[in-house]
């Protein structure tokens, strides 16, 4: 039986290659135009997208904010005069006092610190645990993946909210720090599932690759290969699915503070001024709308972020 | 035993394609993927195509039919006259009507071809009903004919069925079946058995023949599989970047070769009567269609290559025999049987 | 066919009572005091006390009492007796009155969803990159990163306070009129989702191997489009619209909340605002189950739907 496919090459290996007119040489003749890398074509990609450059921005904006809260404003978001009730834009407070007459701007700056630190360390742990579950799956696949995959399985199938506000009832009269905590917790315990499939599904294209066999030949123990050679693989699609669980972290938090079991004053959250610009919007829209606009761009950034990068990174959806 | 270049009926040949051109334009650049391709087919008759992946061959067929995705691909030029009109000059409308009742097309992976969700006599039923307007109970008998037809076993049990629970062999009877549903002057096959196992392969070809002969239908062999086309197929057309490099008769193609690629595809096949014998293979690989290289698009790879290969397109030639060569040394290659 | 929904059946019943489980050890388990625990920092009057003693069994102790006490939880929700709120009312009648209501928002919310969200996720999967297409993706990209509570307020703010087009809550007795702008709301995430599935789904199955054979078939485009594409590529976009149908009943706090409309949501929102222990077990034990039968009745569905799952 006469298979050409094996004799040449197929259509796709050589649209990639430039082939010159010399006989027998296809190699060196591919060398001109070198195949690009994949992060290369990303990144120059992702340099031309204006969304990329924008929720970039955005990010780092939000992220100056938590960090050095003072270099945007002056006021300090506790300092509430109950005369200044709804009062107009004066003395540094640009959008003027909310219900309790604290600076609607002050706040909604301070505010940014609570997000962004329960939405990153979320991610990160959230990160740390689907890189474990991810990989043991993946790499080890039979009985560990079978049963991992359920656990995936059954924590994708709890209710994100219920869940939550029946954990978080146990923290209920507990202080600031412990709270803040155990958001944290409880938001990295119920989100980790996706990242974690990712990771599992990239480690296992990964493992099939024929560098991983080669250094399985060489004598390269189970550790070293997981380390070496099948995390790098997996870590762009997880960072990726990390930066859009990062906004979704930091809606959930808004969220649970805004019915009242997430965190609580004296932390400032956008969440809790949302609500407490809510209830008084007929009076005055500007406390709500301005933690609202915070918190939907922050989230939007972040979202808009991961989307371009993955966009980037894969071609098959343009 | 029709000859080559068989000589044109009175009222034409059935189908014929004419100095097709087609190009798919890309983000990446044009690939000029059909290069001036010219085939007839006679009623009654069996043409293989061979070649190998982007060779061009199944989008010749697609064009034939045409399927093909607009964009990317754009017919340039040529003409694909079918009993005497020019399907390119048809509008969507008239193409549509043509497709399946007169022209036929079967694909390779009947898996994926088939769709997934309804059992397969509904998709065998379909073009009756919808196309010939046959009532719910007429279409049903008929469909169980034309399973009866392509040999599946117990075929009224299994018209509720659904593709994935039949094997691969059966799946592509229920392809052919579907073909064969308005009675189709022409039939193209696409790599009917290349996802098949060995011995089933043996059985659709036998299949193909069979009903070719019995129905009276020309059939298109598509294929990258020199022994597949052996027993079955009356002529061969080679196809090289989009080309047609050999059209010869398929006795005489097999006797003598008269064009490098075909001798090299014919040393390429393991043969059980020589002993000894290394196998060669053809160095280099395809070119690219985005850049195919000036003169003979096969001259980086061929053995007889010289400098007038380089500089001039090689024109049909006709031997003797009346089949036709793009080789500068055709008769050189033909004759040349001691390598 | 059977024998799957059997099986799914069964694996529903053991979920049930692990996830019952899992609810009622988080909520009265390892608590100094149960009963505070649950009416949080209010004040508990003597008669509520002796009230919820008896009710949860409170004076049986270790893992013995844990379990009996568990189990008579479980009796009595499978009954129906979901015990009394610290307000006094019976928790049964209260869900009894707000059910209707939220299985109304619901359906808008549902049914805004499918009119608009597949429709133009149909639309934008068959002319991809166009124009539409474009427009689509960035009005769902915006509904997908603004969360409910910045949506919720300022929907009500701008349509029903500013400029007053919709009324800016629902009371009572709700309209369906008044039910329009909170359904819109519910309903807005579940559309962008449901319409980017179905672009994708859309787009994917029109370029699959058996359009081909269909076009080859010599079939019109629109039976192609309408039939073959349709056909498939509406499955995961059902067996999602069957998942959501679940999360809007129980995810309808905020909206529900923020509208002020009684449904079952607003109630849990009130509960949680109250620190109302029994009545936020109770809600959310009896949404964990219709959560749980909504996801069987998704996995009916797809296997329905989806002949190749059938016969796994």
């Amino acid at each position: 039986m006469s298979d050409f496919e094996t004799v040449a090459a197929t259509e796709d290996q050589s649209a990639r290659r430039g082939v010159s007119g010399e006989p027998g040489t296809p190699d060196r003749a591919g060398e001109p135009n070198r195949p690009r890398s994949l992060a290369g074509d990303a990144w120059r990609d992702l340099r031309r997208n204006p969304v990329f450059w924008l929720s970039l921005l955005l990010v780092v904006l939000v992220a100056a904010m938590a960090v050095a809260p003072g270099l945007f404003t002056a006021n300090d978001p506790r300092d509430c005069v109950l005369s200044r009730q709804h009062a107009g834009p004066s003395g540094g407070a640009i959008l003027g006092y909310d219900f309790q007459g604290c600076d609607t701007f002050a706040r909604a700056v301070y505010g940014a610190r609570a997000s962004l630190l329960v939405g990153a360390l979320s991610a990160l742990i959230t990160g740390v645990i689907a890189l474990v579950v991810g990989m043991l799956a993946g790499y080890f696949g039979g009985w560990v993946d079978a049963v991992l995959s359920r656990v995936i399985d059954i924590v994708l199938g709890i209710p994100l909210l219920l869940a939550a506000i029946v954990l978080l009832k146990r923290v209920s009269t507990s202080g600031e720090t412990v709270r803040l905590f155990a958001v944290i917790l409880v938001l990295a315990l119920l989100g980790w599932t996706t990242a974690a499939r990712v990771v599992r599904s990239s480690v296992i294209t990964a493992r099939e690759q024929d560098y991983v066999a080669a250094a399985r030949m060489l004598g390269a123990g189970n550790g070293r290969i997981m380390w070496r050679h099948i995390l790098p693989n997996a870590l762009a699609p997880a960072i990726v699915v990390l930066t859009i669980a990062l906004g979704s972290f930091i809606a959930a938090e808004a969220t649970l503070s805004f019915l009242g079991i997430g965190l609580k004053a004296p932390t400032i959250s956008w969440g809790i001024d949302i609500d407490a610009g809510r209830v008084h919007m007929r009076e005055s829209a500007t406390p709500l709308i301005v933690p609202s606009t915070f918190l939907a761009l922050t989230v939007l950034a972040f979202i808009m972020l991961g989307d371009a990068i993955r966009d980037a990174f894969d071609p098959k959806l343009r | 035993m029709p000859t080559p270049v068989s000589p044109t009926p009175p009222d034409g040949h059935l189908l014929e394609v004419r100095d097709l051109h087609v190009e798919f334009r890309t983000g990446e650049g044009v690939a000029r993927v059909i290069n001036g391709v010219s085939y007839h087919l006679d009623a009654g008759e069996t043409l293989a195509v061979l070649g190998e992946s982007g060779s061009g061959k199944s989008v010749t067929a697609q064009a034939i039919m045409g399927i093909l995705d607009t964009p990317p691909a754009h017919v340039r030029s040529g003409e694909i006259r079918y009993q005497g009109r020019d399907l390119l000059t048809l509008g969507e409308e008239e193409r549509r009507r043509i497709r399946g009742a007169e022209i036929a097309m079967i694909f390779q992976d009947a898996l994926s071809a088939l769709n997934p969700v309804f059992p397969v006599g509904w998709q065998i039923g379909e073009s009756l009903r919808q196309r010939a307007g046959l009532s719910r109970a007429d279409a049903r008998r008929r469909t169980v004919e034309l399973m009866d037809l392509v040999r599946i076993p117990a075929a009224a049990k299994r018209l509720g069925d659904y593709p994935h629970q039949f094997s691969g062999g059966m799946r592509q009877r229920v392809m052919i079946a579907m073909a064969l549903a308005l009675d189709p002057k022409v039939l193209i096959a696409d790599e009917p058995t290349t996802a098949l196992d060995v011995t089933v392969q043996a059985q659709i070809m036998d299949l193909l023949a069979d009903l070719r002969r019995d129905l009276g239908m020309a059939l298109i062999l598509i294929t990258h599989d020199l022994g597949v086309v052996a027993g079955v197929a009356d002529r061969i057309a080679v196809m090289y970047a989009g080309r047609i490099i050999e059209h010869a008769d398929v006795r005489a193609l097999y006797r003598a070769p008269a064009h490098p690629y075909t001798k090299g595809l014919l040393e390429s096949i393991p043969r059980l009567d020589v002993r000894g014998q290394a196998l060669s293979t053809i160095r280099g690989l395809p070119p690219n269609l985005m850049r195919i290289p000036p003169g003979c698009p096969f001259h980086p790879r061929c053995p007889y290559a010289r400098q007038v290969c380089v500089d001039e397109v090689p024109h049909d030639l006709v031997l003797g025999d009346g089949r036709t060569s793009a080789c500068h040394f055709a008769q050189e290659v033909h004759d040349d049987r001691a390598r | 066919m059977l024998r799957f929904i059997l099986r799914r059946l069964l694996q529903m019943v053991l979920a049930f009572f692990g996830t019952t489980l899992i609810v009622y050890a988080l909520m009265f388990a390892g608590q100094g005091d149960p009963i505070q625990a649950l009416a949080g920092e209010r004040p508990v009057t003597a008669a509520q006390r002796a009230y919820l003693t008896e009710k949860y069994h409170l004076d049986a102790t270790g893992v013995g009492g844990f379990f009996y006490r568990y189990l008579n939880y479980l009796g009595g929700l499978l009954r129906g007796d979901l015990g009394q709120s610290l307000t006094g009312r019976q928790i049964g009648d209260i869900l009894a009155a707000a059910w209707p209501v939220t299985v109304k928002l619901a359906v808008i919310a549902m049914a805004v969803t499918i009119l608009v969200g597949v429709t133009a996720g149909v639309i934008a999967g068959i002319r991809r990159a166009g124009v539409f297409d474009h427009a689509t993706l960035v009005l769902t990209l915006l509904v997908l990163g603004i969360p409910t509570i910045v949506l919720a307020p300022l929907a009500q703010y701008f349509l029903g306070v500013r400029w007053p087009i919709f009324p800016p809550t629902a009371g009572a007795q709700p309209s369906l009129w008044a039910l329009l702008l909170p359904g819109i709301v519910l309903g807005s995430l579940s559309l962008a989702t449901a319409l980017r599935l179905t672009r994708t789904s859309v787009s994917e199955n029109l370029r699959a191997d058996y359009v081909r054979t269909a076009r080859s078939k010599g079939l019109v485009r629109r039976r192609i489009v309408g039939v073959h594409v349709l056909r498939n590529s509406l499955i995961p976009v059902v067996t999602f619209l069957g998942v959501e149908l679940g999360n809007l009943m129980s995810g309808a706090i905020i909206t529900e909340g923020v509208f002020n409309i009684p449904g079952v949501g607003f109630n849990l929102f009130r509960g949680i605002r109250t620190e109302d222990g029994p009545l936020v077990v109770g809600i959310v034990s009896v949404l964990v189950v219709v959560y749980l039968l909504s996801n069987l009745v998704v996995d009916v569905l797809y296997a329905v739907l989806d002949p190749r799952i059938r016969y796994e």
